[in-house]
């Protein structure tokens, strides 16, 4: 085990949580390495999101331990300085800066110090301009720079917010529902932009369309009722007897 | 230094400061240097009413930069404001000493009359303006970090907080009203005679208090804009916009809407202090409720998130509201509250929020 | 001193003689006869033994003496009392005269005749027929402690039949006892003891008054002991007062916050129109009792019952209006939804106060509104007790009708996923137009019952809105128990924390805890939690 901590860059072990009775979290345990592309797939309730909130430090768990980049307790810090730490986390129904173009929301995403008084007095560099550009190219938003993001489509959005998290130059990247509400070229696409980008940072992404989770070509963690029911290839967890059961259906 | 409070100037922001700085010369001299009888003489209860406007209009910039810029509708910078102009009254009346009905050289009026033998330790030093002026700036700005660090590290937002913003300044109101409080109880603190030396009555005084009004409603302005320009005015306006996805990208959402929230308060505080001695008065109703609610339709109706617009409707609303309770007192009442309806369903940007996105400047002034 | 007490034992004696022998009737004038002097002693003597007497007429002759509206006619020695319209009253018979008398001299008092009336008609009192008196009269020997009367009173205790009134005599006995330094000590242990089981407030004082230097050990220990035990019987009936008081505060509180229990804590709009629904609800009771004063003046105990289904309708009509008109426009904009109810709160008093006034409005209370209910120091007023009772009524009704009816059942099918509902088939701006009219009709019968406690002004909203904000806001938000329990608590805590804060630094105090709570628990003590919070 002490070997699967220094190796990784989340560590989740026994993690429960509970909302009056109800448990949505009970004695998870599950460990992303270096670099690794995951997906996570589970029915509703399985919770996968609140598995998300315990590692951005939205919410605390009641017990269990959980430890990012082999030495970091998560369990004890706000969400700034988890961010700050290098989680980037992209949410389920696409949150961008309505009032913002999308060139000042990468401004605002990118890595650099975050502090009230530091904002009041800097401004931006020329680097800071560059690294926007390379972003904006990734997420190919580059004709859009200067639209406000709140009249991008919802496609647009999507991208626009994993441009802010790759700006923000994170180890790790929990990426919830990705593709929901994309055209099939647009699922392609975030697939192949999510694949390149793992390696050099990891990147958890949680999903409910298999052929996208497919796309990926990762190793898939299958969640049920608050705990990890199979972990393995694609094609092993697809054909375990339970998760067809919970989960995919026969 | 000076660029920092200049940076991405447009051409609204520098209009609004030549007009600030034209009327802050002009006004007086129309009002000191023309004689009584000339069309273009201003008439000194003027002067005093238009410099009330002015400092309304700073409080009212004061409010849009935490709700126009950072999402967060006060319902109690009121009471910042009232806090200032007792800073500023209670100094005033230190003033006064031998001249007050009951010539106690130390003790205000209402103490004696109460039977008081000495003056409570929350009066010593105010006969100093200079502590005045500190006071002006610090009491506001500690209740607004003490309330603040509470309300934002709690998270409580949106109507929540409007709603203990509320009850903030309505538990101000009870205690003012208590004349053990040691503020004057009821009536408030009122009877001012001198200020720096100089009688408060005096055309010259009131024209000079107008001036400075307006040249800290300019100042005011500067400072706001030069916050809401900043990467931390974009921050500000990220926290508005999705204060989540602000805080997951890394920034403590807390400490800049304290410091906002601060800040404004501090502002209101110095509008406070200029506007009580040109009324004359503070009493414990500056502390309402409604007080507080008013100043948030001055917004509205110029346009939140504008800053000219804030201060625009501040004057704009005031100047109808002396101009019918003067007419029509029946129908003030009528009006504020169509007011507040009309705007809200017609006018969700305000005046000027109309006039740009009509004439097509987005992004100017950051209207939202 | 020395002649006061031969009054007082002349008195004793005569009464001691009156329990023996009743006195015959043709002794009677001889007795009145007494008083027909202008001798101030034969005078005191004549008073001693009328009082002793036992005659009917003693009692309004005396009175008559105290009052200087006592004569006698020197030539027969008749006394005369003269009555209210200036005729006189044969003492004797105690009927007018044949003829009006003349030459009257009146009967002369001086300090000591005065002191032997007093004394005279004090003990007395003690034997009048009527019980009450008699208990009157052991309550100013109570409170006098006059040693003197011990005598007398031993004589009516022995006598008296009604055990209510014989404690009473036996309280008084006590109390005279208790501080009576040559009494034997286990009579005056025995008194402490008595005066402990009566347990108000005067009889601690009369404990706190024996020391070491007025009393033996034993008895001082003995009144230590009994003022213990009134102390902790005064200490629970305070507490069961402030309760009581909290409760019938709570109760209005609930009243004011239960239509925005709704509106807010169901539907998430902010109404600052709300406080001017109650308004509107008070103004109706004082509309339908105007019309029963001046038409059917016999109707006016049903004015409350009249007024709450036409209150209900008025501010329920309005509210409805409010939602089709402006609300509707701003949903999911609360902000937005705030100012402009603040809108119409201040064209709603404005509107009250063009066509009502701006004074303040009478309204009566019917009659079974008034009176009091004491259960031994406890006082419960009809009028609290009526709006405590209907307050719960309110509640539960409101609380039926949410978990009970199908338009209750749509309310919450909105509520909690307005899309499905929809596609359900629920026709959502009907839904939330009705639940939004609901919440204002419940605050218009709120105001029905504030009437009778508050001023009904155009302001009346006003003092309510931010205490039911916060009732709502404290007892958790969606959440109808939370609101029960929210005003409830509030109640209580405001009443407990008044007489050690005073009235208005126990509502600051209060404020400020609640600003802290919320801060703390931003979604108040019953808050949902979990993830469908934020959303």
């Amino acid at each position: 085990m002490s070997a699967d901590l220094t190796d990784s860059i989340l560590y989740l072990d026994a993690v429960s949580v509970s909302f009056d009775g109800f448990r949505a979290l009970h004695d998870l345990s599950f460990v992303v390495g270096r670099g690794e592309l995951r997906a996570i797939i589970g029915p509703n309730g399985a919770g996968k999101t609140t598995m998300m909130d315990v590692v951005t430090g939205k919410t605390r768990p009641d017990k269990g331990i959980v430890i990012f980049d082999g030495s970091i307790d998560l369990t004890t810090r706000d969400e700034a300085s988890i961010a700050a730490f290098g989680i980037g986390r992209k949410f389920q129904k696409p949150t961008v800066f309505d009032g913002q173009t999308v060139e000042d929301s990468l401004l605002l995403a990118l890595e650099g110090p975050r502090s009230a008084f530091s904002a009041l007095f800097g401004w931006r560099s020329r680097v800071a301009v560059e690294q926007i550009i390379d972003k904006l190219a990734i997420i190919r938003l580059g004709d859009l720079r200067s639209k406000l993001a709140g009249s991008l489509s919802h496609g647009q959005k999507q991208w626009l917010e994993i441009g802010m998290l790759l700006a923000q130059n994170p180890k790790l990247l929990l990426v919830d529902e990705p593709v929901a509400g994309m055209t099939d070229a647009e699922t392609e696409e975030t697939a192949r932009l999510l694949t390149s980008i793992a390696g050099e940072h990891a990147v958890v992404v949680v999903e409910h369309d298999m052929s996208f989770v497919r796309a990926l070509g990762c190793k898939v963690t299958c969640l049920h009722e608050g705990s990890v029911l199979a972990e393995g290839t694609i094609d092993s967890v697809s054909a375990n007897e339970r998760v067809i059961d919970v989960y995919l259906g026969r | 230094m000076i660029a920092f409070f200049f940076r991405k100037f447009d051409r609204m922001a520098t209009g609004f400061v030549i007009l600030l700085a034209a009327i802050a010369i002009l006004v007086p001299v129309l009002n000191l240097a023309v004689p009584e009888g000339s069309p273009f003489h201003i008439p000194t209860y003027l002067v005093s009413l238009w410099g009330k406007y002015l400092a309304f209009a700073l409080l009212a910039v004061a409010l849009d930069l935490v709700w126009g810029y950072c999402g967060i509708l006060s319902l109690g910078h009121g009471a910042f404001f009232a806090l200032g102009g007792y800073a500023m009254g209670m100094y005033l009346m230190r003033q006064i000493g031998t001249r007050g009905v009951y010539a106690d050289p130390v003790l205000p009026d209402f103490m004696v009359f109460l039977n008081w033998k000495e003056l409570p330790f929350t009066w010593y030093f105010f006969d100093h303006f200079a502590y005045a002026v500190v006071m002006v700036v610090l009491v506001p700005s500690v209740l607004a970090l003490v309330f603040g660090w509470f309300a934002f590290r709690s998270r409580v937002t949106g109507v929540y907080l409007s709603i203990i913003t509320q009850a903030l300044t309505y538990a101000l109101l009870l205690a003012f009203f208590r004349n053990d409080m040691g503020f004057g109880g009821n009536n408030g603190l009122t009877d001012f005679k001198d200020i720096l030396g100089l009688s408060v009555q005096a055309p010259t005084t009131r024209a000079a208090l107008f001036a400075l009004t307006a040249v800290f409603l300019a100042l005011g302005f500067l400072v706001a804009r030069a916050i809401v320009v900043s990467r931390f005015g974009q921050v500000l306006a990220a926290i508005r916009d999705a204060e989540s996805r602000t805080r997951f990208l890394g920034y403590r959402v807390e400490s800049y809407k304290l410091l906002v929230f601060v800040v404004s308060a501090a502002m209101a505080g110095i509008a406070g202090a200029l506007y009580v001695p040109q009324v004359g008065i503070i009493n414990p109703s500056e502390f309402a409720p409604s007080n507080s609610i008013e100043a948030v339709i001055w917004v509205a109706v110029g346009g939140r998130g504008t800053l000219v617009g804030a201060a625009l409707g501040a004057v704009l609303v005031n100047f109808a509201k002396t101009w019918l309770t003067g007419m029509l007192p029946e129908f003030w009442l009528y009006g504020l509250g169509a007011l507040f309806i009309l705007v809200t369903l017609f006018l969700p940007k305000g005046i000027i929020g109309a006039l740009t996105s009509r004439f097509g400047r987005p992004g100017d002034g950051g209207a939202q | 001193m020395f002649r006061r007490f031969v009054i007082l034992f002349s008195v004793l004696i005569g009464l001691v003689a009156l329990a023996a022998a009743p006195i015959r009737a043709d002794d009677a004038s001889l007795v009145l006869k007494r008083l027909a002097t202008d001798n101030y002693g034969e005078i005191e003597a004549g008073v001693a033994a009328l009082a002793a007497s036992g005659l009917p007429v003693s009692e309004a002759v005396l009175t008559a003496l105290a009052d200087s509206r006592l004569s006698y006619r020197p030539s027969d020695k008749a006394l005369f009392i003269k009555d209210t319209s200036g005729g006189w009253i044969d003492a004797a018979t105690n009927a007018a005269p044949a003829e009006a008398p003349s030459g009257l001299k009146s009967v002369k008092l001086n300090n000591r005749v005065r002191r032997a009336l007093e004394a005279a008609l004090g003990s007395m009192t003690l034997m009048s027929p009527d019980p009450m008196k008699r208990i009157a009269a052991a309550e100013a020997v109570f409170k006098s402690r006059d040693a003197n009367t011990l005598a007398p009173l031993d004589v009516v205790i022995g006598k008296e039949a009604d055990p209510v009134v014989k404690r009473y005599f036996e309280e008084a006995r006590a109390a005279v006892l208790l501080l009576k330094t040559d009494a034997p000590e286990t009579d005056r242990v025995r008194a402490a003891e008595r005066l402990g089981e009566r347990g108000d407030q005067d009889s601690l004082a009369l404990l706190g008054s024996v020391t070491e230097a007025n009393a033996t050990a034993n008895i001082v220990s003995a009144a230590k002991l009994a003022a213990k035990g009134i102390e902790s019987r005064l200490a629970l009936l305070s507490t069961a007062q402030n309760a009581w008081y909290g409760l019938s505060l709570g109760s209005v509180l609930l009243l004011a916050a239960i239509g925005l229990a709704i509106t807010f804590g169901v539907m998430g709009i902010i109404n600052m129109a709300h406080g001017e629904m109650v308004m509107l609800g008070a103004y109706t009771t004082f509309v339908v009792q105007e019309i029963i004063r001046t038409k059917v003046p016999s109707l006016f105990d049903w004015s409350l019952p009249i007024a709450i289904p036409l209150a209900f309708c008025v501010s329920g009509l309005v509210g409805l209006l409010i939602e089709r008109v402006i609300i509707r426009h701003l949903y999911g904009r609360p902000l937005e939804t705030l100012l402009a109810t603040w809108g119409v709160s201040l064209v709603l008093q404005q509107a009250v106060r063009s066509v009502f006034g701006a004074n303040n409005r009478e309204v009566g209370a019917p009659s079974y509104m008034a009176g009091v209910w004491d259960l031994g120091g406890f006082q419960i007023t009809y009028g609290r007790l009526w709006i405590i009772v209907f307050s719960l009524v309110v509640f539960f009704a409101l609380l039926g009708v949410m978990k009970g009816t199908s338009l209750g059942l749509r309310m919450r099918a909105v509520i909690q996923n307005r899309r499905m509902a929809a596609a359900m088939g629920i026709r959502t701006p009907v839904v939330d137009a009705l639940t939004f009219a609901l919440g204002s009709g419940v605050a218009g019968i709120a105001g029905v019952a504030l009437s009778q406690i508050d001023n009904v002004s155009p302001n009346l909203g006003q003092s309510y809105i931010i205490d039911s904000f916060l009732v709502v806001v404290f007892g958790g938000v969606g959440n109808l128990w939370g609101t029960l329990l929210g005003a409830l608590s509030l109640g209580l805590a405001n009443k407990f924390l008044e007489p050690v804060a005073g009235a208005v630094l126990g509502k600051i105090i209060l404020l400020a805890v609640i600003i802290l709570f919320i801060q703390r628990r931003p979604r108040g003590l019953f808050a949902l939690k979990g993830r469908a919070v934020d959303s």
